[in-house]
This record gives C-alpha cells, structure tokens and sequence, in this order.
C-alpha cells in the first residue's frame, strides 16, 4: 500500500498526532560550538545550524524524535527546516546539503519503523522543508517593487535538491512548510514534480501555510482560500497551517480552510503568542484544550504543535483529542477556483 | 443583456493591461512608463475587471521581459494583485516567463494544437504543473475553426486529450473564435452565429469546461464608429451568455446597457449577429454612417447644454472651463442685452460676474480645484475680450465710478527674481473674484510698484519671490513704502516666505497692514477682508496682534546654542577619505547644447508639478485620489497632451553644462585647480554652528573633500525658449496654458538636472558604472553623491553662483545668466556643485554665528555689510 493510501487509511479512523518543535527542544541541551561542528572541519563557525546536527550529533535527534513518538506522534518531521542550499550557505555549509537531509530522513525512518514495529500503530515521516529566507513574491528594495532576489527556477533546484536527499533518505511525505510566500511554494511543488518525473513515482506532499497577521494573509497577501487555490494543483495528501500565532488566533483560518480543502487538513500552531522574553509559556494543556476544540468540530485530521511546543504539548494534545472522530473531506465540487491575492470562483 | 446578469454569473476579463488592444499602454510600455502602465492596471481592476488580462506581444517589444517585469510590479499592489491574472501570449516562452512571476492561480491565455497534439499536451502539462486554468483556441494543424462544426469538433478533440492526462476538466476554458461580421465577404455573415451555437454544444459535450471569447474581433468592420461597435457587443453577449458563454475579454466601462441602445441600432446589429435579414450587412452600414465619430456621451452632453438659455451656457461654460462656445455665446449675450437697451458691461457685471461667482464659490467650498479655476478664468478672458471693443466705443458714457471691481491689486515678483508661476495663480484667483490686478511681471523694482500703485490708487499691493534675497528686497519694498507714507495693505507671498519671517522682518518696517498669504485659495479672504467696512479693521488687529505673539514668541525663546567657529570646526565631520571616488574618467568641463527632452520626460517628478498648482498629494496616487483625483488626472492629460506638442514641435531646448575639477580641502574652503589656466579659484563653504546633540558632527560642504587631493564638480542646465510661446498664450489670454507652460519647463530643467548627475555619475566621473536605478529611486536620490545647489539649505549663499558660473563659463556655453540677486535667467535653470564621496550627504547650515560671518566676509573678500547681505537669513 502507498504512503498516501496508508496515511488516507490511518486518517479515516482517528484523529493523527503530529509532532512538535526542534528549536526549543535543541535550545535546552546547551550545545556548544564542538557539538555542532563535529569533524566536519567546515570554514564557519556552525553554532545554531541545528539542522547540521543529524551528522554531527545525531543522538540529540534521535532523542527528541523519540520522545515525540513516546508522546504520541504518528508523523514525525525530519529536522531539516533550513536544510537547503540558501539558508546552509550563511554557515558555509552548501556541500552538507545532501548529507544532512539523508541523514535526518534515515534517522527518523528508523524511529518511525522501530515504533510501528512494536505496537503495530502505523507511523509516517514527512520531510520537512522550509520556506528559505528569499522571496518571489517581494522585492527586499522598497524602491523598487519589481526586483526580485532569487527567481523562480533557481529555488525549484534548491528545493530540488533537498526534497531528493530527504525522499533517498526514506521520507513517505514532502512537507513544505511554513510558506510565507506562496510563490515559493509553487517553486517547491514544481520541484517535487520534477522529482517524481525523475523517479517515475508519485512524491506526495504535505502544504502548510503561515499567516502573517490576523485577517489571516500569509507574507505574500494571499487569504487562506486563495493559497489552497494557489496550490491545489499539487494535489497535496494534507494542507493546513503551522507557526502563525497561538491556536487561539488561528480558529477562524482553520475553519474556513476546512470547509474548502477536499484533502486531509494538518495544523499545527506555536505554542501561544511569545512572551516579553520571547519565550513560549502557553501551558500544554492550553494548547491542547484550543486544539481540541477543532477535532471536536470536525475541522481537522491530523494536529501537532510549532514553535514552542514540547513533548509534553503533543502528549497532551493526543490525550484531549483521542476518541474524537476525524473530520470528513469534503466532496470536490468542480468550480474553477482561481486566486489572485483573494479566491475567485466561477461556479460550475 | 441586463446588467444583473452580467455581473452575477459572466465574468469581465479587463483588456486594457493589452498592447493589442489598448494604443494607450502600448505606448506606455514602449516608453518604459511602467508607473502609468501599473495604474492602468489598477483603474481596470477599479472600474470591475475580475480577471486582468495580460499581454505584451508587440514585435517591438521584449515580450518576455515586458510581461515579467509588469507581472512583478503589480505583484506588489495589493489593489490589483487581488484579482487573478490572465497572461495572454502567442508564444509559450512568454506564458511560461509569466507562469514563474504570478503567485495566486492564474489562467493562461492560450494554448492550441496548431502545431499538433504533442506540442499542445506538453504546453498543458506544464499548466497543471505551475498550477493555472488555461485557455484553448480552436486551432488544429489544419487552421483556425471557422465553422460551428470544426470548432465543436476541435474543442471535443481537446477536452478528451487534456482530460486523458489527467487536466482538471474545470480549468478548460474554450475559445471558439470570435470572427469579424458584416465585412461584405459572404461567407463571414455567419460568424456570430456560429459562434454562439457552437458556444452551446461545447458546453453540452464538455462537462465543466468554460468558454470564452475576444470581443472586440467581432465588430471589426466598424472601427472607429464606437457607436456601433459598443452595441454590436452587447447585443452579442445579450445572446452569447445564454447559450453559455462564461467570459468574455472587454473593455468593462465600454458596455451598454441592452435596453438603453437605440432601438433601431440595436435591431440593425440583431439583424447581422444572428443572420436575420440577407440585407443586414447593408443596413448597418448605411445605418453606421449616422453614428460615426461621436462617442455616446459626447452626444448627450454636447445636446444638452447647448440647448439651454445663454445665461445658463455662459454660466455652464466658466464652470466646466469649455471655450469653445465661448465668443458666440458671449455674442448672443451681449446683442440681447442690446436690444433691451442695456451696455456691454452689463454682459461682464452680470451674467459672467454671476458665473465667476459660482466658480468662486465651488473653488471657495473646496468643489473646483486650481487647475479648473484657471481654465475657468481663461474663459472668462475670452468673453471679456470680445466684449472690450463695444465697451471702448462708449467708453466715453461711462463715467469712472460705475466700475465696479472689487478692489485693485497691484502684484509683482521683485526685484532679482524672475519666479512668476505662484504669482499668476494668485492673479487669476483674484481676477475670478471680481478684483482688477494690475500685473507688473517679474524683476520689478520698487520705485515702479511705489509710482503704480499710486497712479492707480491701488488698494493693496501683493509682492511674490521664490529666491531666499528676494525676501530682503520685500524689506525694502516695505521700508520705501514707509517712507513714502502710504497706508495700503501689503501682501506678502512666495514659496520662501512665512508668517514668522513677515511677522519678524517685514511687518516691523511698515505701519501700513502688512499680511502673509500662505497660498493662493487664501489671496480672495484675505483681499475681501482688508476692503470689507465692517471686517477690515478687526482683521488687521487680529494679524498684528498674531504678528506681535510671533516676535515676542521669538525674543523670549532663548534660540539653539551656538558654538564659536573654532569649537564647530573641531567638531567637523571626518568621513573615510579612502572611499573617495577614483579620478573622473573624463575630467573638464562638457557641453551638452540640446539634450533630448523626450528622455527628459521619463524622468520628470510629477509631485511638485502638482505642488506647484496647490494640488497636494504624491504622484501617481494623486491621480486617483478621492478628493482632488480629477482634477489632477485633467491636469496631468493635459501636461502630457503638451509635453507631446513640446517635445513633437521641439518648444524648448535643453541646454547644460557639467564640469570636474581638481581640487583640495582647506579649512572650510574648497580649492579649485583649473590646470590648464594654471590658477585656483576658491570655494568658500558655511559650516553648522547650532550646538550638536550625542556624536553628531558640525557638517560643512568641505568636510567631504580630501585635504590631500580630491575631486568636485559642477553644473548648471537650462530650458530655453519658453518667450515665443509664452507670449503667443499671454495674447490668447490663456493663463492656464503660460501656467502650464512654465511649470513643465521647471520640471523639465529638474529632470535635466538629474539626469545629468546620473551620466555625471555613470559616465564622466564614472564612479557608478553599473548604478541602474528605477525613475523613483532616482526621484528620491538613491544614488551615491550629492548634488547641492547654492541658495540652498546645504549651502546658503546663492553669491557662490557666479563663481560656479564662471568655472563653467555658463554664460557662454550654455547661455544662463545671473540676476543682479542671483536669480539665473531662463527661469527654468538648476545649478549646483557635485560631491562624490559615498558619506556625503544633504544638511542644513543654519544659523550661523558673528564670528563666522565676518570670517566669511574675509575668505570671500567682500564688506562685512555685503556678506551680512548674503547671509540673512541664516543669521539672528
């Protein structure tokens, strides 16, 4: 059976947990500059590249991966959110591009087999990649609103080349995520496109979107209703939101994505709003009783937890939301659904 | 059609962003005017466009680049960027450059299997894989589908291709061929018909699938008859939708309501569009002919007010500015009055006074803007002029009294200055209002505004300057007329004077009501009050005493501490000099004698074009804004409409000269190395002397040279030949078009200025090779080095001007001369000094204290009393 098929399969019995933040988990070990560099005899100092972390410490992966599967996890993310050409050249890292995302990919599909091998429960790895910090959609020159810093086929290759390395790595799933500018995204799908013409098979991928601000636009200036439009064509296996804000700021974006999106929906917001230290205090059983609240009204298949969040937050949000039915994917409805930076349907 | 249905379920697809279909922005993107080109965009998504329709084939252009260049503009404008995007191209490398910009969903527009099935599969391929609906001509390898069945069997032929390879039936849009009808070629008159029927059995066969159509195709035999081919496309989409078509690319604002054609038009147009007749074509042409060359509104417009009573058209005409009834109506006015046995006065005391009075009302209550007002006076010039003969004739009859101006206003720019434009505002303003202004133009001395306002016995006297030493001959005027002991009013305006500089310099010379009038809509308030019995004297009292809390407001605040000269000179500013740019390429003085305006033009900046007719707001967003956007977008039509006649008629010439010299810091002075003349020549450059707050330095011009050696330039530019033209509209009476006139020479000795630092920068200095800047980073001064002109915060004294003029030998290379103030001649001229160095930057000299000014005096070899003359305004 394929991913998608077993995933779909999973998801029409319970509500699926995914799992929660990196960042603050690696933050807490107080690694040192040797940890991150290990042998590699890169030229820049790596402090703060956690995702390098898979080659030079990859028992501190391995240890929060597990404990997200201990929490209940069902999709586990590879920790490769800046592991793309782009953000690995601001640590002179370029030429680790591939290892990093080999290893993190083979890191968590062996948790996630181990698991699925000792309970039976099936478990999924979504290859995680990141938004990089360069834009199609904007001009960085204020004065000049047609400049772009990158162009579109140069990000399909860098997206390119990091979603290979995860699917050779044994990723089930390509997660592009936390997409601020949708143009972006549209270069990621396109990349897995032409990795499933490479690899003559279907690459599935997961989409989840960040809001900017609370009438709930992403960076680019696209609703939510028009970033589904903007990207259904991927034929994406989930769609949803990440990051953003708390839950609680998230509820209405996610309810009206849930009455368009005819796929499975993802969510997984930070935990609360961050301090004044910048820190993220929303207790787990905050997060979890806001989530809840969304699997009780039949808005969402599988929930998990951004930044901020910790093992104790996904077991708590597995805990609230277990016994709760799935929501139902709504039924294609055959429109044209096009998008400018707001949706435009012409009715069938 | 009714228009219900239209917008609930047909979808407009706005053609202007088309250079195909729009003569207006293919000029725009042919001259590289992106800004305008956005706004266009912008307008059609104002006036309804659900979709905009993109397209930039045009052999002339670089589709590819046109297309993404435009695509990413508008990605940035949130008011357009809402809706989808059409990007229309015949070639794929053109769709697919496109495909790589647009970040929504868009639709492609289109794709066929004119070149065959593989071809087309591919191109569909790729639209699934960047996501975006897309449009299908019916085209084969065989040709266009002309006949209901070949375009019902092409289209079939398609829709099971595409939904073979797994295309989403609902992205398919059709378009089935929108041909030309009543072309007197037989075999097209079924065209519209089958269109339309063929419309119906591809949505029967094709589940989901859209279909479309290019309408302006249809109506092809009529064009420039807009009449007729505005009605022709609607009575098509009137049949056209029903049958199923789903969307259709037009022109949004430019269809008519069904039930509001001309009947017998709108049966004509049937006739031909669904075959009824054999004679149809004949009929609508014959027909055609009575609509030719007139827009709808035109007509109605045109019908109904020229139907009205001539007071009515008189009082119509002033208010919309229209001149071209103008004598006639005047005419007819005037015999009437005649015939009841009244004078030609009569026409100007009351039907035309009246209608100057609504103008001043509306203007007044903020309903008629500047530039309206001025055309409305240019109007109102014209009757008067036709009346004045009659009048002259019984001039005798008329005794002196039964005039009755307003009041008489004597106006001039002073002496040393030759800036009018703000000054004929103002003039105009008044003369709408009923007052007589006696013009006495520009560089006026005082002696001849003294001896004409009394010959006149004027009522008050309005002095204009724009230069800083214009306001210390204001003093003068003031203190002559102090001595000459009159009484009447003095009004003082100009874009450098103010109420504090009035209160503290002027009023204090004069007994006599001395008033500041901030801008021209405030000239008519203030006149009226200085001549009304029971305001004026409340009205002086009230500015004296606001003039008296202004000084005393001045005297009791302790002004900004002062550093001595040496203390600020320790605390200079001290950039990296390392930085300083290389030796110029070309070094020496170059002559440019007719710089191309039409380049001028894409660089000018529009937003103190509209300052200087008191319309506030920035360009482009002045144009659509709610207040004053139309009358700035009228404005703005017409600059261009003239801009054209300048540039096509070559008006003007733009004459500049740009120089690079040698030279070195000493103290506060730069020195100059004329190397082959073997002599120095000195710059003497004021320094900030107001006590700095933190680190800040005490900035001084020469801070940015090196001591050890370095580079300045300079540069002066002009526009020539204004006379001619000034004149010919001075004797049309036709103040807009001098006003006009003069503001666009400004704007054009602007955009010379910085152009030529641009090739100052890129190519003669050459520090900037590669600087590719946009026109409004241009505008804001993005750019590495500065370009400060004497007179100027940076570098007050406007006396360094013949020293930069000799250097440049202006007079004789570019033919700019100095007034005995500084002023250059032609009016529209800029001049200044270039600095390269990359921290150099604009400031503001200041106050500055006794010990420089007598310092200065030194360095520049003048008496202290001369220098204080200079430095004025910068001093206590």
């Amino acid at each position: 059976m394929s991913a998608r098929a077993r995933l779909h399969a999973a998801a029409a019995e319970r509500v699926l947990i995914s799992d929660g933040a990196f960042g603050t988990q690696i933050q807490e070990r107080k690694l040192t500059e040797e940890d991150y560099a290990g042998d590699l005899g890169l030229k820049a100092d790596q402090k703060g590249n956690n995702d390098i972390l898979a080659l030079t410490r990859p028992d501190v992966i391995k240890d929060i991966t597990r404990a997200y599967l201990d929490a209940g996890s069902d999709v586990v993310s590879t920790n490769t959110f800046s592991a793309n050409r782009i953000s690995q050249a601001d640590y002179a890292a370029e030429n680790q591009v591939a290892a990093i995302n080999i290893a993190s990919g083979k890191i968590a599909r062996a948790l996630a087999d181990e698991y699925e091998a000792k309970d039976g429960k099936p478990r999924f790895v979504a290859g995680a990649i990141g938004p990089t910090n360069k834009t199609l959609s904007l001009s960085p020159d204020v004065e000049d609103p047609g400049f772009r810093e990158i162009d579109f086929d140069e990000l399909t290759a860098v997206y390119k080349e990091q979603a290979a390395a995860l699917i050779e790595g044994g990723c089930d799933f390509i997660l592009i995520e936390t997409v601020f500018d949708t143009l972006n995204a549209k270069a990621g799908i396109m990349a897995v496109k032409q990795l499933e013409n490479d690899l003559g098979r279907e690459v599935p991928v997961m989409i989840s979107m960040t809001l900017t601000d609370l009438s709930g636009r992403n960076l680019s200036g696209h609703t939510v209703e028009a970033f589904w439009y903007a990207v259904r064509h991927a034929n994406p296996i989930t769609i949803g939101l990440n990051c953003s804000f708390g839950a609680d700021q998230l509820r209405p974006h996610i309810q009206s994505l849930s009455g368009i999106a005819d796929t499975l929906l993802m969510a997984y917001p930070n935990a609360g709003l961050p301090n004044e230290l910048g820190e993220y205090d929303e207790m787990p059983e905050t997060t979890a009783g806001l989530v809840k609240l969304w699997a009780a009204n039949g808005q969402a298949n599988i929930l998990g937890g951004c930044c901020g969040s910790s093992p104790a937050h996904i077991k708590a949000i597995a805990e609230a939301v277990k016994g709760l039915p799935p929501r139902t994917i709504p039924e294609d409805n055959s429109a044209m659904r096009l998008a400018g930076l707001e949706p435009f349907v012409v009715a069938a | 059609m009714s228009e219900q249905k239209s917008s609930a379920r047909f979808i407009n697809i706005g053609e202007r962003t088309n250079v195909t279909g729009s003569a207006r922005f293919k000029k725009l993107i042919m001259a590289d005017d992106y800004t305008a080109a956005v706004e266009v965009a912008r307008q059609q998504v104002e006036n309804g466009a659900q979709v905009i329709d993109v397209n930039m084939d045009e052999g002339l252009l670089d589709a590819e680049h046109a297309m993404t260049t435009f695509l990413k503009l508008i990605a940035a404008e949130p008011d357009i960027a809402r809706v989808p995007v059409m990007i229309d191209s015949s070639k794929w490398d053109v769709i697919e450059a496109g495909l790589k910009c647009v970040s929504g969903k868009p639709i492609v527009n289109s794709i066929s299997m004119k070149e065959g099935e593989e071809p087309f599969l591919e191109h569909a391929r790729k639209c699934m894989a960047y996501g975006a609906a897309v449009v299908i001509m019916a085209f084969d390898t065989v040709g266009q589908a002309d006949t209901k069945e070949r375009k019902v069997e092409i289209c079939k032929r398609a829709y099971d291709l595409l939904v073979g390879i797994g295309f989403p039936p609902e992205d398919i849009i059709f378009d089935p061929n929108i041909f030309a009808v009543a072309t007197g070629i037989e075999e097209h008159n079924r065209y519209g018909l089958d269109f339309i029927e063929a419309v119906q059995e591809i949505k029967a066969q094709c589940p989901h699938a859209k279909t479309s159509g290019g309408l302006s195709n249809l109506s092809f035999s009529f064009r420039g008859n807009e009449t007729v081919r505005r009605a022709m496309h609607s009575v098509f989409l009137y049949h056209a939708i029903p049958a199923g078509l789903d969307m259709a690319i037009v022109n949004a604002g430019q269809l008519d309501v069904y039930d509001t054609i001309d009947p017998e038009l709108r049966d004509a147009c049937e006739d031909v569009i669904l075959m009824r007749r054999d004679d149809a074509t004949e009929r609508l042409i014959d027909l055609a002919e009575s609509y030719k060359g007139k827009s709808v509104a035109d007509e109605k417009a045109a019908e109904e007010w020229r139907g009205w009573e001539v007071r009515k058209r008189l009082e119509h005409a002033l208010v919309k500015g229209i001149d071209a009834h103008i004598v006639d109506d005047t005419e007819e006015m005037r015999s009437a009055i005649d015939e009841d046995g009244g004078r030609p006065i009569e026409v100007i005391e009351g039907p035309l006074m009246d209608g100057m009075n609504v103008v001043g009302d509306l203007f007044g209550s903020g309903k008629m803007f500047l530039p309206q007002v001025v055309k409305s006076a240019r109007v109102m010039k014209k009757a008067v002029a036709h009346l004045i003969p009659f009048i002259e004739a019984e001039k005798d009859l008329l005794p002196e009294s039964q005039r009755k101006a307003k009041g008489k206003v004597i106006m001039a720019t002073v002496k040393g200055d030759v800036h009018d434009i703000g000054k004929n505002i103002v003039g105009v303003v008044l003369q709408c209002n009923g007052y007589d202004v006696i013009d006495l133009g520009v560089m006026v001395p005082w002696p001849k505004i003294l001896e004409v306002a009394k010959e006149e016995n004027a009522d008050m006297i309005g002095l204009s300057g724009l230069i800083t030493p214009s306001l210390d001959e204001m003093v003068t005027v003031a203190e002559e007329m102090q001595r000459a002991e009159m009484t009447m009013p003095l009004l003082i305006g100009g874009a450098t004077t103010s109420k504090v500089h009035t209160a503290l310099k002027i009023d204090p010379n004069y007994d006599g009501p001395v008033i500041h009038v901030l801008d021209a809509s405030r000239a008519v308030g203030v006149a009226s009050k200085l001549l009304s019995d029971t305001q004026r004297d409340d009205f002086v009292a009230e500015t004296a005493a606001e003039y008296e809390k202004t000084r005393a407001a001045r005297a009791g605040k302790s002004p900004s501490v002062l550093l001595s000269i040496e203390e600020a000179r320790a605390n200079n500013y001290d950039p990296f000099y390392s930085d300083k740019p290389a030796p110029p390429l070309k070094p020496g003085v170059h002559v440019y004698d007719d710089w191309n305006l039409a380049d001028l033009r894409q660089c000018i900046d529009w937003t103190p074009f509209f300052r200087a007719w008191e319309l506030h707001g920035n360009y482009p967003a002045i144009l659509t804004d709610d207040v004053v956007g139309e009358t700035a977008s009228q404005l703005f039509d017409d600059a261009n409409a003239m801009l054209d006649q300048i540039i096509g008629e070559k008006w003007l010439t733009a004459r500049g000269v740009a120089g690079l010299w040698p030279c070195a810091r000493d103290g506060d002075d730069v020195t100059i190395h004329r190397v082959r003349r073997e002599e120095h020549v000195t710059l003497p450059f004021l320094r900030q002397q107001v006590k700095k707050s933190r680190d800040r330095a005490n900035m001084c011009l020469a801070d940015f040279i090196d001591p050890d050696g370095d580079w300045i330039g300079g540069f002066a530019v002009g526009i020539h030949g204004i006379e001619p033209h000034i004149a010919r509209f001075q004797a049309d009476k036709d103040d807009y078009s001098d006003i006009l006139l003069k503001a666009l020479a400004d704007r054009f000795a602007e955009a010379f200025a910085e152009r030529l630092h641009q090739h100052v920068r890129v190519d003669l200095w050459g520090y900037a090779p590669g600087e590719q800047l946009t026109n409004e980073a241009l505008i804001k001064e993005q750019y590495r080095g500065i370009r400060p002109a004497p007179g100027y915060p940076a570098c007050p004294d406007h006396s360094l001007k013949p020293i930069l003029f000799e250097l440049l030998e202006a007079e004789q290379n570019v033919g700019l001369t100095l007034t005995e103030s500084f002023a250059m001649w032609p009016t529209a001229a800029v001049s200044g000094f270039y600095f390269g160095h990359p921290e150099s930057e604009y400031f503001g000299v200041a106050r500055v204290g006794r010990d420089q000014l007598e310092e200065y005096a030194t360095r520049r070899g003048v008496d202290l009393e001369t220098a204080e003359r200079w430095l004025r305004p910068n001093l206590d």
